[in-house]
């Protein structure tokens, strides 16, 4: 446990000596902003005190961004071969994977802490459906980790950041869209099978206020398949 | 704590890169490897290192193997590797920090064992900078003072002194012969002369197999064979001394070295030396032996001879 405390700090710390986390909050607050506030189906346009476009874009943009802060989480130190180091430590692999997963949701988790003067304003303006905006914060969460997952596991497998990101965000784009868009095409079982693996269908339940353990049970399987692959490529390459 | 290998086998697909090595480290060893280029002495490393595992074969480390107990013997191990791989946008204190913390140092003495490193490897000019911005020497030395930070018992160093200046050299051969007393120490180089005023015994290494083993001294006994004296007498005839010399018992071959004046070579029989004969011959004869040198081989020669075949 505090092998696993010690890998996440420093992880998180490189994000923010190397101005990724700075760059990564500004954009992500910038979007949701933006559009939560001033364009489109805003707030005030909707008229309802609820944060649901907040969740919408935060949907899309951690859906982006997300690749990009895992890419070199595993690539980069097999290129530079700093993963000698690290396997030469008495630490796990498992260790190795969890403590940069932890990094990167403490990330994500400070840019989601970021937006609650939203929802504290949204309050302000009238009367918010507190379950509802949690549930969607805590989908956002969950399909977080669910993308970071992926995106260690395709940073295990390649030394190149550019691949590890577009693998992930392929992998992301099978699970964000393109299951879902499958799915329509299929009826019966068939078609309920390959909903159920798409991460969308789960997020907008979860983010409808709805929390059932089906859908938390998918997310987590989700997290431990992908950080348990990921485990296994790195004892490969002993 | 002892190091003991047995049978090491390392295949990389189906080249071989270490073939049924075995050997075995002291404590209070300090064991050079020497070898060409893909000769398996990183190999060898990493696998005690628990970095590569094993195609067959053991090694121990004091009680521990590394399959089956890597995790106490990589606490036991420190390690340099060979490119020296570092996080180049940490500084040096917080990179040390990260390290101790790692390799299970308590809290209460991470701080002490930083300090202690700094002084010891000279980093205090360099010690808030970020590693990215170090120079190659400088770099090597938050190498080292990384491998030793949690004062382990056993010290491996791939090729601990490249990139460091000549006095920077002088000063980490003299902390690792220092480490060297109490610990087991295993250190790859390709300079030769390194490996002599280091270690107390060299394992050469070729092509996966271990060659050579022991201190400099028997290395070089064992390759020298028959004794060889380079000898310059005078007052004397030159051919009056050439065919005194060649009849001498101890002596097996006895030449004037082409193009010099009363300088003659003599390679003595088996492992018998003509030295004192030499000087008895002169003595008789009234010659003035004003010059007599073995010849050394030189480790570079040994190295040569046991390399390439």
């Amino acid at each position: 446990m505090r092998a696993l405390v010690i890998l996440a700090k420093r992880e998180l710390q490189s994000f923010f000596d190397s101005l990724v986390a700075y760059i990564m909050l500004a954009a992500f607050l910038g979007f949701s902003g933006f559009f939560t506030w001033l364009y489109g189906s805003d707030v005030f346009l909707r008229n309802q005190a609820d944060l649901q476009t907040f969740f919408g874009i935060a949907y899309w943009t951690l859906f982006f961004f997300i690749p990009a802060l895992t890419m070199k989480m595993l690539a980069d130190e097999r290129k530079s071969g700093t993963i000698e180091l690290l396997f030469t430590k008495p630490i796990s692999d498992w260790q190795i994977v969890c403590g940069k997963f932890l990094a990167c949701l403490s990330l994500i988790l400070i840019a989601l802490l970021c937006t609650l003067p939203y929802y504290i304003t949204v309050w302000k303006l009238g009367p918010v459906d507190h379950g509802s905006v949690l549930c969607g914060y805590l989908g956002l969460i969950l399909m977080s980790s669910a993308y970071i997952s992926i995106g260690i596991y395709a940073s295990s497998v390649t030394n190149n950041q550019i691949v590890a990101f577009l693998v992930s965000l392929f992998a992301g784009m099978f699970f964000h869209i393109l299951l879902d868009m499958i799915s329509k095409n299929f009826t019966g079982t068939a078609g309920e099978l390959i909903s159920y693996l798409s991460v969308s269908s789960h997020y907008d339940s979860i983010s409808r206020g709805v929390i059932d353990s089906k859908d938390i049970i998918y997310f987590l399987s989700l997290i431990f398949m992908s950080l348990f692959l990921s485990e296994v490529s790195l004892a490969k390459q002993k | 704590m002892d190091i003991n290998v047995t049978g090491l086998t390392k295949l990389y697909g189906a080249q071989k890169a270490l073939d049924n090595v075995s050997f075995h480290v002291k404590t209070g060893e300090i064991v050079g490897f020497l070898g060409p280029n893909g000769a398996g002495k990183t190999t060898a490393m990493k696998i005690i290192t628990c970095y590569l595992s094993a195609t067959s074969g053991e090694v121990k480390v004091g009680d521990y193997t590394v399959r089956n107990n890597s995790q106490e013997v990589k606490r036991m191990i420190g390690y340099l590797p060979e490119h020296n791989p570092l996080y180049l946008d940490m500084p040096v204190i917080d990179y040390l920090e990260f390290s101790a913390l790692l390799q299970g140092v308590e809290k209460s003495k991470v701080q002490l064992r930083i300090r202690e490193m700094v002084k010891k490897c000279g980093l205090n000019v360099e010690k808030h900078k970020k590693i990215g911005e170090l120079s190659k020497g400088f770099r090597q030395r938050v190498g080292l003072a990384q491998a030793m930070i949690h004062d382990p018992q056993v010290l491996i160093l791939d090729e601990p002194t490249t990139g460091l200046d000549p006095n920077q050299i002088v000063e980490i051969r003299r902390l690792i012969r220092e480490l060297g007393k109490e610990k087991t120490v295993i250190l790859s180089t390709h300079i030769l002369p390194e490996v002599e005023a280091t270690c107390d015994r060299i394992l050469i290494i070729s092509k996966g197999k271990i060659v050579a083993d022991g201190t400099s001294d028997t290395l070089r006994k064992k390759s020298q064979g028959n004794e060889m004296l380079k000898l310059k007498i005078e007052d004397g005839n030159k051919m009056d001394i050439l065919r005194a010399l060649q009849q001498l018992e101890t002596v097996a071959l006895a030449d004037v070295i082409a193009g010099s004046e009363n300088v003659f070579e003599v390679q003595s029989k088996g492992s018998l030396s003509s030295r004192r004969n030499v000087f008895k011959l002169c003595v008789d004869n009234k010659w003035v032996l004003t010059e007599a040198v073995p010849y050394e081989t030189k480790l570079e020669d040994i190295f040569r001879d046991l390399t390439i075949n």
